[in-house]
């Protein structure tokens, strides 16, 4: 029972971007299209299961004096890995996402995590909560990347929607529109949530 | 000569690291709420950022690229960078009572700012010489100082206006900065 609640807090309770607001360089800067916010978000789900997983079962090893340093050469050494992966097999994914790849290092989201659940939960409930985590902040970034690519290139996964008559609002794929689409978005977030909780 | 000046308003005003590169959004959402915190983390990122940025250039050229070692570019960077803010606070203490007063607080949290790794990488990316590194992440940390100082000038202003409730918070403010981010492309044809 506690699995699953580890699990589904991370994908709307607690969701990493639209609840509490971590991780927002990566978010405004790779959801020029929705393909690339799949891509961002499957390296962020993959560095933040191994690090949760990987911390939660040193948690007792580590000493706490120490510990921050030692979480970021965990989640440092999973970053490496994407970012070799990625290289070699998407490049040009890896191209298009650039240097928000070894950034993942400093995302907030994972030292967060790290910090806040896998160093105090056990093994099974913190790889529940990656995953949760993980699928949140994708679906996050997919919500982003597809209202931006529909205004800016009206299309959706790089495919044609409103056909070649359409006029791009080109704000919305440059660096303004990232700030007042997620803006916005976070607002109506706030505006669902007072609904739910009456 | 020029070639520094070029780089020096690129990064200040065209390809401001915040507005237009969307590096160090979170201290530059967390610490904007006034006007004197916004100035004092601004001479932090700035004193960092090109301390950072000189010590990772040398580890890239003199370790990192002579035992063909780059892979490991990510997890040597990180820990320089967390390495010297912890020193520089350390010395801070000692030193100059009154710096560290002032600074103190927001040291902790560069390490982990966006802001200080992403240069680093980007100038060994764009395979500037030592000197232009250096002025690279110079203009760069005052880029970010630059649109901190007049976002917290803003939202002084902002905390006084009548937001809708549920944009209160941080969904106002990343739409007031899509607003500056705006005003910041006009300088778009300064540098090609």
């Amino acid at each position: 029972m506690n699995l699953i609640r580890d699990l589904v807090n991370g994908i709307w309770k607690e969701n990493p971007i639209f609840r509490i607001v971590l991780g927002m360089c990566s978010t405004l800067a790779i959801t020029t299209q929705a393909q690339n916010a799949i891509g961002m978000g499957a390296a962020v789900t993959f560095v933040l299961i191994c690090s949760n997983v990987l911390i939660s079962s040193m948690r007792k090893l580590i000493p706490s004096k120490v510990r921050l340093a030692a979480f970021i050469v965990i989640v440092a050494t999973f970053v490496t890995i994407v970012d070799l992966v990625m290289a070699a097999f998407f490049f040009k994914l890896h191209r298009a996402l650039g240097i928000f790849i070894p950034l993942i290092v400093v995302n907030c989201i994972i030292l967060g995590r790290a910090e806040a659940f896998a160093s105090k939960n056990p093994v099974l409930n913190s790889l529940m909560d990656g995953i949760g985590m993980g699928v949140g902040y994708t679906l996050a970034l997919l919500i982003v990347g597809s209202i931006r690519e529909l205004l800016g290139s009206g299309s959706l996964f790089g495919l044609s929607v409103f056909g070649p008559g359409y006029i791009p609002f080109l704000v919305a794929i440059l660096p303004p529109g990232a700030f007042i689409a997620l803006g916005l978005l976070l607002g109506l977030m706030n505006k669902i949530n007072q609904r739910l909780a009456l | 000569m020029t070639k520094i000046l070029l780089i020096l308003v690129s990064t200040i005003l065209v390809n401001n690291f915040v507005l237009a590169k969307f590096l160090g959004i979170c201290p530059f959402l967390g610490v904007s709420r006034k006007t004197e915190t916004a100035v004092g983390m601004g001479l932090a990122v700035t004193f960092v950022v090109t301390l950072s940025t000189a010590l990772t250039w040398l580890m890239q050229m003199l370790i990192l690229k002579p035992f063909h070692i780059e892979y490991m570019q990510t997890i040597v960077f990180i820990l320089v960078i967390a390495g010297l803010v912890q020193f520089v606070e350390m010395v801070l203490q000692k030193t100059s009572p009154a710096l560290y007063q002032a600074l103190g607080i927001y040291l902790p949290l560069i390490t982990t700012n966006c802001i200080v790794l992403g240069v680093a990488v980007l100038a060994v990316q764009l395979e500037y010489s030592f000197i232009e590194s250096l002025i690279y992440s110079f203009g760069a940390s005052v880029g970010f100082a630059l649109a901190l100082v007049l976002f917290a000038g803003i939202r002084e202003r902002l905390s006084l206006a009548d937001v809708p409730e549920a944009l209160q918070g941080t969904a106002i403010a990343l739409v007031t900065t899509g607003l500056l981010a705006l005003a910041f492309m006009g300088f778009n044809g300064l540098v090609k």
